[in-house]
């Protein structure tokens, strides 16, 4: 009883400091916001693009065009728009760059392309890959909204 | 204290279930008010035909795409989307028990679809036409 005692009283906030700290470090790869009804709506035609990927800017401006997102109709009721526009808003990433338009496309922004610059172009032709904004392609977790390197298989 | 509680329980399963009943329709409500949009439409409405739902879920409509470039040519089959690849449910009711069951869901992606297929919304004629061809597929 001693030794566990002891256990609580010194090791215990280690351990809990080791655990905090492994969170954090991962969690610049792993995405533990979720919504339901972001969720849903965002998932049915692509992955649902964790909102730390993108800027509060860019979110909002993404949100006002649905009807035309990207040479598609994706337009939501009101009431889901003003929800996940909300979530995206509370989630969103740092604006990384000075630019003055937002920038729309993940694949665009200087961070995207920074963590991606070793993959080879031969990879982004490949029929399996077929877009940049397949991220399910490689990164394995990416339905869970975990990017980590652990969990990328690239196809070949 | 406890038969109280079994009730409540009770009541709020009755409730629930009462409520996703109320909810739910079967695709052949949902033929039924195309019907009623159809003929307030036009005067002239002679009915749906699965034969022309066939062609018009295959056509291009002169433009890029047709609803199978995403759905497939068999609407029976699990659909992949023509832009980024993501798999789509099966659309014929008779390969997935949840389509053609939520009004708001069947309402959003007419909409969306029939924009990004013809650049406009479809007519209650041409979805009664495309609803009576998928009831007509078979698993």
């Amino acid at each position: 009883m001693k030794i566990l005692n002891r256990f609580i009283k010194y090791l215990w906030p280690v351990a809990a400091g080791c655990l905090l700290s492994f969170g954090a470090s991962a969690d610049a790869h792993i995405s533990s916001a979720n919504n339901p009804t972001w969720k849903a709506e965002c998932s049915s035609c692509h992955v649902a693009y964790p909102p730390s990927l993108l800027p509060a800017d860019s979110w909002r401006a993404l949100m006002s065009g649905l009807d035309k997102h990207f040479g598609v109709d994706a337009s939501v009721d009101a009431k889901s728009a003003a929800e996940i526009g909300a979530f995206l808003q509370k989630n969103a990433g740092r604006n990384r760059g000075a630019s003055t338009k937002p920038i729309l496309r993940i694949t665009e922004t200087p961070w995207f392309k920074r963590e991606h610059d070793e993959v080879g172009a031969a990879v982004w032709k490949n029929p399996k890959v077929k877009s940049a904004s397949n991220c399910a392609a490689c990164h394995s977790g990416a339905e869970q909204g975990n990017f980590s390197e652990h969990g990328v298989r690239i196809p070949r | 204290m406890r038969s109280i509680r079994l009730c409540q329980t009770l009541a709020l399963i009755l409730g629930a279930s009462f409520a996703l009943f109320a909810l739910a329709e079967t695709p052949a409500d949902f033929l039924k008010q195309f019907e009623a949009a159809a003929r307030q439409e036009s005067a002239a409405f002679q009915g749906f035909s699965a034969q022309r739902g066939d062609a018009f879920f295959h056509a291009t409509h002169g433009r890029e795409w047709s609803c199978s470039s995403c759905h497939t040519q068999n609407p029976s089959a699990e659909g992949k989307h023509a832009k980024t690849d993501k798999r789509i449910a099966p659309l014929a009711p008779a390969a997935n028990a949840q389509r053609f069951t939520q009004p708001d869901k069947v309402e959003k992606w007419f909409k969306r679809n029939c924009n990004d297929v013809l650049g406009r919304a479809c007519t209650a004629q041409e979805k009664g036409d495309v609803l009576s061809y998928l009831i007509t597929l078979k698993k």
